[in-house]
């Protein structure tokens, strides 16, 4: 089995130091980087049928040259190694730019599935997946709770969560999955994990490797702009009420008949 | 002349989701501050019902059966319908609107691919303003930012709950069209549907939620949240840290990973206000606390911040309740 998953490094919404620049773009020096949480949950997924299947685990991601440090986490969770599309062009990027770029760089690789995060804590646009699937003629499965592949068969059976259950689907591989938080909670790197990281091989790629040019992808061909941006309205004050169970239950009556929600 | 698209998602049982029909209020508001039209697209095995009922919010709706779509996932075989839709119009610009449900940002992602448009997601506002602005949250709710398309058209997904739906005065009109245009992306089986209990209705369309986290503790302190709830009339919903414990099933999980409510009253029980959680419940009207942390984040954004134990305080509210209500 080769598994190659998309992984996006975003600001770490924990430091909430995030902030645009004066050109309305994303400061990626202004906060320290992370592998965006969701895309954690498809690493873990892919580790783990690797595990049980044998096979690798490649890691995909455009970003700027600092994106090699922060795959160098998710390769301490395990991952075999990374592919890193980075190029001056690339900055300022729509959606269209970054699946017509990654669907590029997947050309490249052999596989037997792709998986991508159910969306970005930055970008949160949740359909860069669908996009690349349909770039490359991949079946899409998506909102996988439960991932089953047959090697031997070719096929892979996929748990799409939907608002009344779930829908069993399956398609040939190679495939496209969009992981959930469903199929269990990413591992931490180990020691080991941590040492043998360092040495493991990121491939570099520019535009120019890919056959694409600066001028139809990447920041000079945004099919959208920010055109600005503001503090949301503040919410009233807070009141805050202590004492008794009695005296805390009574406050809160209180608050919904005024606002006539009972 | 700007075209607004309304891409209409069929609910399982065939009718209109409640969000494309917010949609589909939504576009037509911009078509008349832009002095275009508003257009709704459904396509499925059978878009009878759901095409007729959008048309309740539309003056017209193209409705493709396309029976090949039988036992296939929906999202991508409906994108290249409603691709051969707009190749065929002349008009090679236009808006592409849908809902920022799993279907509609799946149909999104791969309508992007198909016709080269740029895409806004998670909208919670679009205004006209001699061009498409498109407000988004950004960073958890941080900042709010207006965006625009640097190209004729686009697509833009709108979250639930951001505009009521009203219905047009006189229903518009309902066309049928064979499926046209390509077909080559293949087609995920069905091999199996499966409807579970405790599938409640959507939790997005509640008008009270009582929500608990990690403090609730397990699964019988839920039943005092659903106890509030039932008394309150609304439904039960949760944070990551009680789904993933497996007390609450995911359908009810709300945040940046589940769903995005915007209720009238959001009464938080035993929930810290992390940023993810946040996202998803920021814009409630009414959001009250009970926390035995005083420092708690949602000590920041709650209207009202009962300090003290979830279960004292709930017990007691569940009694003022009852008492009231006689
Ligand atoms: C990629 C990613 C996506 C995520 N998506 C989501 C999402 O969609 N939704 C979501 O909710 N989270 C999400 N999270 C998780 C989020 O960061 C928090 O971990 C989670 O929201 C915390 O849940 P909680 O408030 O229940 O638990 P905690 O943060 O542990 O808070 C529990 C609170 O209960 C209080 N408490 C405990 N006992 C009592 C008592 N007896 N009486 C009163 N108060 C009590 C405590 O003071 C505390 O404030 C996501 C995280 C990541 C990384
Ligand atoms: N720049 C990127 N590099 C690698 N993967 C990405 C990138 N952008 C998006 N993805 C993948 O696509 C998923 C959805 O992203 P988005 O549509 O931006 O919310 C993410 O969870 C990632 O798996």
């Amino acid at each position: 089995m080769h598994i190659v998953v998309l992984t996006k490094p975003v600001p770490d919404p924990a430091a909430a130091a995030e902030r645009l620049g004066p050109d309305l773009r994303l400061d990626r020096a202004a906060s320290p980087a992370v592998v965006n949480g969701n895309d954690e949950y498809a690493l873990e997924a892919a580790l783990k049928l690797v595990e049980a299947h044998g096979g690798e685990v490649t890691l995909l991601t455009m970003a700027p040259p600092s994106g090699a440090d922060t795959m160098r986490k998710a390769l301490a969770m395990g991952a075999t190694r990374g592919v890193l599309v980075t190029d001056p062009a690339l900055a300022g990027s729509c959606v269209r730019s970054t699946d017509e770029v990654l669907a590029a760089a997947l050309r490249e690789l052999t596989f037997d599935l792709v998986f991508s995060g159910f969306d970005t804590s930055d970008g949160n646009a949740g359909v860069v997946g669908a996009a690349i699937a349909a770039r490359l003629g991949l079946p899409y499965l998506s909102n996988a709770a439960k991932i089953e592949p047959d090697p031997a068969a070719g096929r892979v059976r996929v748990r799409r969560i939907t608002p009344a259950g779930h829908d069993l689907l399956e398609a040939p591989m190679p495939a496209l999955v969009v992981c959930t938080q469903v199929l269990g909670e990413p591992r931490y790197p180990s020691l080991k994990g941590i040492m043998s990281a360092r040495s493991k091989e990121i491939a570099s790629r520019s535009l120019a490797d890919l056959g694409l040019d600066g001028a139809t992808v990447g920041g000079a061909a945004a099919t959208t702009e920010v055109l600005d941006s503001r503090r949301p309205p503040a919410r009233g004050a807070t009141t805050v009420v202590r004492g008794s169970a009695a005296e805390g239950a009574a406050a809160i009556v209180a608050l919904l008949t005024t606002r006539r929600l009972i | 002349m700007a075209r607004f698209w309304v891409v209409g998602e069929p609910n399982a049982d065939g009718s209109i989701s409640k969000l494309s029909t917010e949609v589909a209020t939504l576009a037509r508001s911009l078509a008349d501050a832009a002095g275009g039209d508003a257009v709704g697209i459904v396509v499925g095995t059978d878009p009878g019902r759901a095409a007729a009922e959008l048309a309740a919010f539309l003056p017209r709706v193209i409705a493709v059966a396309d029976p090949g779509l039988a036992g296939h996932a929906w999202s991508v075989p409906a994108a290249e319908r409603v691709a051969g839709v707009l190749g065929a119009d002349p008009d090679a610009g236009g808006f592409v609107m849908l809902g920022a449900g799993p279907d509609g940002r799946d149909l999104a992602g791969t309508l992007a691919a198909l016709t080269g448009r740029g895409v806004l997601a998670n909208a919670t506002a679009v205004r006209w303003d001699g061009r498409l602005v498109v407000e988004m949250g950004a960073f958890g709710g941080k900042l709010v930012t207006s965006s625009g398309f640097t190209t004729p058209g686009g697509m833009v997904t709108i979250r639930p709950n951001m505009v009521t739906a009203e219905p047009l005065p006189t229903p518009g009109v309902v066309e049928a069209q064979a499926p046209a245009g390509s077909a080559a992306l293949p087609r995920v089986a069905i091999v199996e549907q499966v409807e579970e209990a405790g599938a409640v209705a959507p939790i997005e369309e509640a008008r009270i939620i009582v929500s608990g986290g990690r403090g609730v503790g397990g699964p019988e302190g839920f039943q005092l949240v659903g106890e509030l709830a039932a008394e309150l009339g609304g439904a039960v919903g949760a944070t990551r840290a009680a789904v993933d414990s497996g007390w609450v099933p995911y359908s009810q999980q709300i945040g940046q990973t589940g769903k995005i409510v915007k209720p009238q009253l959001y009464l938080a029980l035993g929930i810290s206000g992390a940023i993810q959680h946040k996202v998803g419940m920021q814009t409630a009207e009414t959001i009250v606390a009970v926390n035995r942390d005083p420092d708690a984040p949602i000590a920041e954004f709650a209207d009202l911040l009962v300090v003290g134990d979830l279960f004292e305080v709930g017990r007691a509210l569940l009694v003022a309740l009852r008492e009231r209500s006689g």
